[in-house]
């Protein structure tokens, strides 16, 4: 069954569909796996067993009656705990919400569910996604399957390890700032985060609004394409949805694989993103990537981007404010839990006070602080205001870049996975670490993370970060798949393939890595 | 609640200049909620017209109603105000438990309708007109209950329910520029004001309009101004005045209490007064500022609103007859005094008036029908004359009195049969037997019984004392049950008792 696990999503796909394995087995191998490796990884909230072998029971049986099912029917996902799921506690990785059972489903996991993959469970994440390390769940972190002593990024570092160490061939993740970027950097796994509008919000507990984005995380760029494919596209119940017709985001990424695909592709280094405070080896793993890609025909050039050094900023005020807002109907009146004040009279005020103090932990307290403050009359302007003039000028940043060159590459964060606690006492060291990832979120434009290598100086993953014009998504897809090729017939293996054995397992032990 | 000092009102005036402002909240009868698909409906069960949208439920997201968008443009366009090319909603943020979201959706500095004008008329005939800044649309709060302690209210309660049914409810709400110069007349502006609000959303269609509902609340500015000074005075806030005559009253109450106030010393402050309908009286509420700080921010879960040029032209083609103008057509057309015509607006009957009267009746006999004995019945039921009978059935009614086959009398019996069930008033005359008698054969008979029996009558008659004829006609009428016409029974008497031989008399003893 080890063979199941380490299967992509694409090949599962052509496994379920020519009959050689059926659902249920795929699911049993993952559910399996999750219960050797959980102890070590804690990536899951919750994984729902029972249901997931009887959905996955039902698929095989709708597939034997020769009913044609989705490319991905059958396929096992994880989703992350921010996501509405009628029939699975939501909690975003709160305590306010301990125990909450949607009566909805997002509408991600409605397509989800409607093209047949299998949900195994909700995926541990910081507390409503507030942090880069997974160290701010209020159900405590999740391990990086490279080093369990290291943080698996954030917040969605769940579905990024429960992919990085095989629990699940495919995840759902949400990125406000990175959170499916950075993770996906850190656990050497594909993240994905599509143009603002092109997967709907609706069934997302938001943390800011205007920035949010649901997207794939998986272990190829092909798997996230497929992902992609199921998950994007308008919604009636998301105002900010696009109404575009997309393209296949899954040919898209096929295409990457034509030789020739990177020939004359215009690649923009931004010089912005690629100087101090990176950490050696992660600029020595870029510029070797980019010597590929030069080699392989991409014409690389340098392009600035000179208000990106506000981005930080500019991010930490917009955030705070919304989430402020949008963490305001967490009052204990119509769902999550309640707790009642000590001592003295039981007004609706005090009750909700006294539930907020106790159900949110100490950095979502820490923002909506901080957003309540940039909101307030006389501050407004100066803070939110001046905030929103950055973001327009970092679109006009984006623009220029865009105009000489199809791409603009990065790496994904600045450092490997730090360790545990590294970070958690300096709020600012933390908050900096995003300083790639937030100019995409800022300017609603897809970015993406796929692996580069490893660190020589710690031996951790290195994510390469590529962005797009908005609505370019497909040229991701194209671009990634072929960077991917590139690197791994450079290697001569994955990269997910050099992650150390997880609870004495050795998964690759008659495949010799070359999956 | 401890009666406030009030100080003599024509006093009050004559130390003070009013100012006013008034916040109407109209409450739109869209279909649908203003950003969900749930019901826009009074009445349901609780908290069963809801969704996580409009339950603030994590994950829930806005939808705008095309509807709400619509009627606001065209409220905005009654009122006169240009429509905005792009609007755009904001949050308005506190906590309060019926805010599902601890957020309303509203319209902060780009609003959908804005400079609008609104001219009214009072008794007098004076001519007022109100300046409109804005007109915003928003999302309505549920309700909350509160349970034991005294009489509904908050103090004192043990615990509280909400029903989110009318949470996310579409409103508009209308909010004036200050009104200087209303001097005496402010009570009675700030009631006909919010009369003709009322009136131009349901010549709109676009809210049931029904106050005691609160489809439309008013909420009351009054600051006092001393006389000969340019120095506005501080302001307070009345909220939820829900009937024209307490708008009156609430206007009246807080100009007389701030000027006892002022003129003892004492300062007015910045605050938001509640109206007691029972007592007539507004007591302090929560203290209110300018640097009451909601955290207006533009809502990032929605786009902007820009209607095209072209959709608003459009809706202004469909705009209605400005009520106003419509009441001064109809009161010409009608020839009713004012009196007359007052009246029917008071009583609320100028749309069953006008059809009742397009379907053919006589307008003083439709006024004289619905003012009064339709209303009278109406009146003594406990529901509006409208939903008693039709105007066609009132013209029918009316119809029948003219061409002679009813009385008065018997039109109210009639009247009582339609309200009944029966069917038509010509149904109703059939089944009841009511038409009048109008064949002068039982008559004459009735009569010359009636003579015979009062010879002495008779004799008076003959004498030219016309006047004695009454007693023979009341008990004709009697004999006939009613079904008689008076006046042609009144002209068989005479001439059965003179110019015309009597049958059972002697004949001999004609002139
Ligand atoms: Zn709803």
């Amino acid at each position: 069954m080890t063979s199941l696990i380490n299967q992509t999503a694409a090949a599962l796909a052509g496994l379920l569909a020519d009959g050689s394995v059926s659902s249920v087995d795929v699911t049993r191998a993952h559910l399996d796996h999750i219960d050797a490796v959980e102890p070590d990884v804690h990536a899951f909230l919750h994984v729902a067993r029972d249901a997931a072998l009887a959905t996955a029971a039902r698929v095989d049986a709708r597939r034997a009656a020769g009913e044609k099912l989705g490319p991905l029917a059958g396929v096992p996902i994880a989703i992350k705990d921010v996501l509405a799921t009628h029939d699975m506690p939501t909690t975003s990785g709160s305590k306010i919400l301990q125990g909450w059972i949607p009566p909805y489903d997002a509408t991600v996991v409605r397509r989800i569910r409607d093209a047949d993959l299998i949900p195994l469970g909700k995926t541990n994440m910081d507390e409503f996604a507030m942090g880069s390390s997974t160290e701010h769940s209020a159900y405590g972190p999740t391990h990086n399957p490279w080093d369990l002593d290291r943080i698996p990024g954030g917040s969605g570092g769940g579905s990024a390890a429960a992919v990085a160490a095989f629990e699940a061939p495919l995840a759902l993740g949400s990125d406000t700032g990175g959170s499916i970027r950075q993770p996906a950097a850190v656990t050497g796994s594909v993240g994905v985060k599509p143009t603002y509008g092109g997967v709907s919000r609706y069934g997302a507990i938001a943390l800011a609004s205007s920035l949010d984005q649901v997207g794939p995380v998986t272990r190829t760029v092909l798997d996230a394409a497929l992902l992609h494919d199921v998950i994007g596209g308008h919604d009636p119940l998301d105002s900010t949805s696009l109404t575009d017709a997309w393209p296949s985001m899954a040919a898209a990424a096929q295409a990457g694989l034509a030789d020739g695909a990177l020939k004359g592709v215009r690649i923009g280094v931004i010089k912005e993103l690629n100087g101090a405070g990176f950490q050696a080896g992660v600029k020595q793993r870029f510029e070797e990537t980019l010597a590929l890609l030069s080699a392989a025909g991409a014409i690389v050039s340098e392009v600035s981007a000179p208000n990106f050094e506000y981005a930080v900023s500019a991010y930490y005020l917009i955030l705070p404010a919304e989430a402020s807002s949008n963490l305001a109907r967490f009052d204990s009146v119509r769902f999550g839990i309640r707790v009642n004040p000590e001592d003295g009279p039981l007004t609706s005020e005090r009750v909700m006070a006294a539930t907020r103090d106790a159900g949110f932990g100490d950095e979502v307290k820490r923002r909506i602080i901080l957003g309540t403050y940039a909101l307030s009359a006389g501050y407004y302007d100066a803070y939110y205001g001046s905030a929103q003039k950055v973001r327009t000028l970092i679109q006009r940043d984006f623009a220029a870049a865009f105009d000489k060159v199809d791409l603009l590459v990065s790496p994904t964060a600045p450092t490997t996975a730090f360790k545990f606690g590294e970070k958690t006492e300096d709020p600012m060291a933390m908050y900096l670490n995003d300083i790639t990832t937030i100019p995409a979120n800022l300017a609603g434009i897809p970015g993406m993370s796929l692996p580069m290598g490893l660190a020589p100086e710690d031996g951790l993953p290195v994510g390469l970060q590529v962005m797009a014009p908005a609505r370019a998504d497909a040229r991701l897809y194209t671009f990634g798949a072929a960077v991917e090729q590139l690197l791994e017939a450079h290697w001569g293996h994955t990269l997910l393939s050099q992650a150390p054995a997880l609870a004495n397992i050795e998964m690759f032990a008659t495949e010799g890595g070359a999956v | 609640m401890a009666k406030a000092e009030l100080m003599d009102y024509d006093k009050a005036l004559e130390l003070f200049e009013p100012v006013l402002g008034f916040e109407v909240h109209v409450e739109l009868n869209t279909k649908t909620k203003m950003f969900c698909g749930c019901a826009n409906e009074f009445g349901s069960g609780a908290n069963t017209n809801t969704c996580p949208t409009c339950l603030g439920l994590p994950g829930g997201l806005p939808q705008v109603n095309r509807q709400a968008i619509e009627s606001s443009i065209r409220l905005g366009l009654a009122l006169g105000c240009e429509i905005a090319e792009t609007s755009r909603f904001a949050r308005k943020n506190y906590f309060y438990p019926d805010t599902a979201k601890n957020f309303q959706t509203s319209q902060y500095d780009e609003p959908i309708a804005f400079n609008g004008q609104l001219t009214i008329e009072l008794e007098s005939g004076r001519q007022v007109t109100v300046d409109i800044e804005r007109a915003h649309m928003e999302d309505d709060a549920g309700k909350l209950t509160h349970m034991g302690g005294a009489a509904g209210r908050i103090q004192g309660a043990d615990y509280s329910l909400v029903d989110y049914n009318r949470g996310g409810v579409p409103l508009v709400e209308i909010v004036t520029q200050m009104i200087e110069g209303g001097e005496a007349d402010s009570p009675e502006i700030g009631k006909t004001y919010v009369a003709a609000i009322r009136e131009i959303v349901k010549a709109l269609g676009v809210s049931n309009a029904r106050m005691e509902e609160g489809n439309v609340r008013c909420d009351a500015n009054v600051s006092l101004r001393p006389r000969g000074s340019n120095i506005l005075g501080t302001r307070t806030e009345t909220k939820n005045v829900n009937s024209l005559r307490s708008v009156e009253r609430a206007v009246r109450y807080e100009i007389q209490r701030q000027a006892a106030l002022l003129t003892a010393g004492g300062t007015i402050t910045q605050e938001t007064r509640h109206w007691h309908e029972d007592t007539g009286v507004t007591s302090a509420g929560r203290p209110k500022s300018d640097a009451d700080d909601y955290r207006y921010f533009p809502e990032p879960d929605l786009v902007p609103v820009a209607p095209s040029r072209a959709w608003v032209e459009e809706l202004r083609a469909t705009l209605p007859e400005p009520p106003a103008a419509r009441r001064k057509r109809l009161q010409a057309d009608w020839g009713f005094v004012n009196l007359e015509f007052q009246d029917v607006v008071n009583s609320d009957l100028l749309d069953v008036l006008e059809a009742t009267i397009a379907a053919g009746a006589p307008a003083q006999s439709a006024r004289k029908w619905w003012t009064g004995e339709i209303a009278r019945l109406a009146n003594a039921a406990g529901v509006t004359a409208e939903s008693l009978v039709t105007p066609a059935q009132v013209a029918a009614l009316i119809e029948l009195i003219t061409d002679g086959t009813l009385t008065d009398r018997l039109a109210r019996q009639v009247l009582e049969g339609v309200i009944a069930g029966e069917g038509t008033p010509s149904e109703v005359v059939a089944s009841r037997g009511l038409a009048v008698v109008s064949d002068d054969g039982p008559l004459i008979a009735a009569i010359d019984e009636a003579l015979a029996g009062q010879p002495d009558v008779l004799a008076k008659i003959r004498d030219g004392k016309v006047q004695a004829a009454g007693a023979v006609i009341g008990a004709v009428m009697k004999a006939m049950r009613g079904q008689a016409d008076a006046a042609r029974v009144r002209e068989l008497v005479l001439e059965r008792a003179g110019s015309a031989p009597v049958e059972s008399a002697p004949s001999e003893s004609v002139e």
